[in-house]
């Protein structure tokens, strides 16, 4: 057994060193730390929050962010926002899609259903581009694991806006954040108090937005985090159990000889 | 093989068996006698074989619903993530899988090195077992690839401009390669072809591995040749089978909770950004496993002596059973071999760790001393070593120890009478 130990301790060490380089090579300000619900052996999402979150997302970075990986009926499903489906084909109908051609040969425009992608602010990236003084605002599926610092650091850049210090020039179209990359971002600050209205009554301050829509951002990365916390947990039970039995039967397999095991 | 003729009690049986031996074989895998001093260290074994079938049958799902083009390649990764049922799950065993595989293959490689285990009469279960190391290497690092992500590009990019400093060749062999101008659709095809064939070639390299391990036998942790079957020696099952199957389930629970609750901890950010050739990420850095030979290769200043350095890093380790001029092979007994061997690992963690920073300054400078110790201790060390090492006596059998509780100096012969016996 005390090799084991040596050997995990050999392996937390190794994955150490991997993840130390995260703080050796970029000298970034310290993100700013949330006590995420999701976070944890058993972490989940906080619905509300991810209601609230989608409506973030879609009044505020949906104009120029695109979420190209989902579908309206996500909005729906388990483990997410759980939207019922009355309400997500609500949403979904809002949209207008190209669906074609029809049995004229002629390409028509619908209002989508569940069954489509999210609609994208922009035609195609050069578009989008275009529109945005230069800057491609990234698709947001899975903005968090792109990401070094995950859901931290999508909260840290939207809290991050600040006045540039002493002496930095700035170009026009470009704003100062503490913990964006190289402290410069082509987004404006994207949230102000009260830019949304609350269906629950919440108060939109910018750090409950900010909040929401990162919950809502990890969700999108990460669609079956609740399941797969949920299973892992049954796994390790599961494998824990047998690793016991195992053991005692290896020892009673063992114990007719006189070699220890 | 095995000495006894086997003859199977059922008529069905025998009649099959003297048409096809399979009956023989199984029977030679389970009474296969085994040390019976062997340590945990020896379970990498099954738990390597495990891994190689873990990750063929959840290669074959994902490459069900993968599409290799570098247009849809990133969407049908997350089409798997999301759409396809329990998609995460098989995907995320297949890349952790990956890191577990090379773990366990490096614990693997280095008990090799402590125990000796490269040495006469072993040396060809070695040589098999470094180009399956090889292959692996190959084989991961176009899998990284197929999910098309920034790392992925340019890793490839970067990985495949070494050949480019061949001299005469090597622009043709690089586009040869790239099927193309540039890492491109044609290289995506081709990785992921390759990528499925190779843990096949792997899978047969491994019945050869076995197989040569078979016909000498198990080396053991106190390195002495010993007869089989013996009093030294337990029968492959039940012994070795549950002792294995115990292990690997250890093993499995640290790859569940990397699996289950950190599964992109060992991956790196950016392969979450669709490949963009006109985008070049600010550090490219394989995955970890890769790290010191990536080390090794920017340590030499010159592009082409740094491939011929980064290869020869492996190609060292083929020769290791001449290289090595000790005929004890136990570390246990060789006091000052020990020191070094530990070296030996400190040397390529560190450069494992310089491998993932820049290559500038400090690093560079660590990564250069680290490198040539590297070269040092296959090329100077250990054949010098062996030479003149004064090695500590060695016990006549495994009981002998194992009675009494550790090595008896008092009743073992010394050092040259084991020499003369062999």
């Amino acid at each position: 057994m005390k090799i084991f130990l040596k050997l995990t301790f050999l392996f937390i060490i190794i994955s150490s060193l991997i993840s130390s380089k995260a703080i050796a090579a970029g000298e970034q300000q310290e993100l700013l730390k949330v006590d995420w619900s999701f976070k944890s052996f058993f972490g989940k999402f906080d619905r509300a929050s991810l209601q609230r979150g989608y409506q973030v997302y879609t009044e505020v970075c949906a104009s120029c962010h695109s979420l190209k990986h989902l579908s309206y009926r996500n909005l729906a499903e388990k483990g997410g926002p759980e939207f019922t489906e009355l309400e997500a084909k609500a949403i979904a109908s809002n949209f207008e899609v190209t669906d074609g051609p029809n049995s004229d040969g002629e390409m028509f425009e619908r209002p989508a259903k569940l069954s489509d992608k999210f609609v994208m602010p922009y035609a195609n990236v050069q578009e989008a581009i275009a529109a945005n003084g230069g800057a491609y605002p990234p698709d947001m599926s899975v903005l968090v694991k792109a990401r070094k610092g995950g859901a931290n650091y999508i909260y840290s850049v939207l809290m991050g806006y600040d006045e540039p210090p002493a002496g930095m020039e700035l170009d026009d179209g470009v704003y100062y954040n503490k913990y964006m990359y190289g402290n410069k971002i082509k987004m404006s600050s994207p949230l102000d108090d009260d830019i949304v209205e609350y269906a629950d009554g919440t108060k939109a301050t910018v750090d409950q937005m900010a909040k929401d829509v990162t919950t809502f951002l990890q969700w999108t990365a990460e669609p079956h985090l609740e399941t797969r916390h949920k299973l892992g947990f049954r796994v390790i039970i599961y494998l824990s159990v047998l690793t016991i039995l195992v053991y005692f039967s290896m020892k009673k397999i063992w114990s007719r000889i006189e070699t220890k095991v | 093989m095995s000495d006894h003729e086997y003859t199977p009690k059922s008529k069905v049986g025998k009649w099959f068996n003297d048409r096809l031996p399979l009956l023989t074989l199984a029977n030679h895998l389970t009474d296969y006698p085994t040390p019976k001093n062997l340590n945990y260290w020896w379970t990498f074994g099954g738990i390597l074989t495990f891994c190689l079938i873990t990750q063929i049958i959840t290669g074959i799902v994902l490459g069900m619903h993968y599409v290799a083009h570098a247009d849809l390649a990133f969407q049908s990764v997350e089409h798997i993530m999301r759409d396809v049922n329990y998609g995460w799950l098989i995907r995320y065993v297949h890349a952790n899988g990956a890191s577990m595989f090379f773990l366990a293959v490096y614990i693997h490689i280095f008990r090799s090195l402590y125990y000796g285990s490269y040495k006469s009469p072993r040396e060809v279960i070695w040589i098999i077992g470094m180009l399956i190391y090889f292959l692996m290497m190959a084989t991961a690092f176009m899998g990284y690839v197929l999910p098309w992500g920034q790392m992925s590009f340019w890793g490839a990019t970067v990985i495949t401009n070494l050949f480019s400093a061949i001299p005469l060749v090597g622009e043709s062999i690089t586009n040869w390669l790239w099927g193309g101008y540039s890492v491109d659709n044609p290289t995506l095809t081709r990785f992921f072809s390759l990528h499925y064939l190779f843990p096949f070639l792997i899978l047969g390299l491994v019945v050869l591995h076995i197989w040569a391990l078979h016909v000498p036998g198990n080396n053991n942790p106190i390195g002495i040749d010993i007869k089989k079957p013996s009093k030294d020696t337990v029968p492959f099952h039940p012994y070795i089978v549950i002792k294995d199957a115990f292990a690997l389930l250890i093993f499995l629970l640290i790859f569940a909770f990397f699996v289950f609750f950190s599964p992109n901890i060992l991956g790196h950010a950016d392969n979450y950004i669709e490949a963009n050739p006109l985008v070049t990420p600010a550090h490219i850095v394989p995955e970890w496993y890769l790290l010191p030979f990536y080390a090794i290769l920017r340590s030499v200043p010159d592009k082409l002596l740094g491939v011929i350095a980064m290869f020869a890093a492996i190609f060292v380790l083929v020769i290791l059973p001449w290289l090595d001029t000790s005929k004890v092979r136990s570390t246990v007994f060789r006091p000052i071999y020990k020191q070094f061997y530990w070296f030996l690992v400190a040397d390529v963690l560190i450069l494992g760790y310089v491998g993932a920073m820049p290559a500038e300054g400090l690093y560079l400078l660590i990564a250069r001393v680290a490198t040539a110790y590297y070269f040092a201790h296959f090329l100077i060390i250990l054949p010098f070593l062996g030479l003149k090492e004064k090695t500590i006596p060695l016990p006549l059998s495994i009981t002998e120890p194992v009675l009494g509780g550790s090595a008896d100096m008092a009743m073992a012969r010394n050092n040259s009478d084991f020499k003369e016996k062999l």
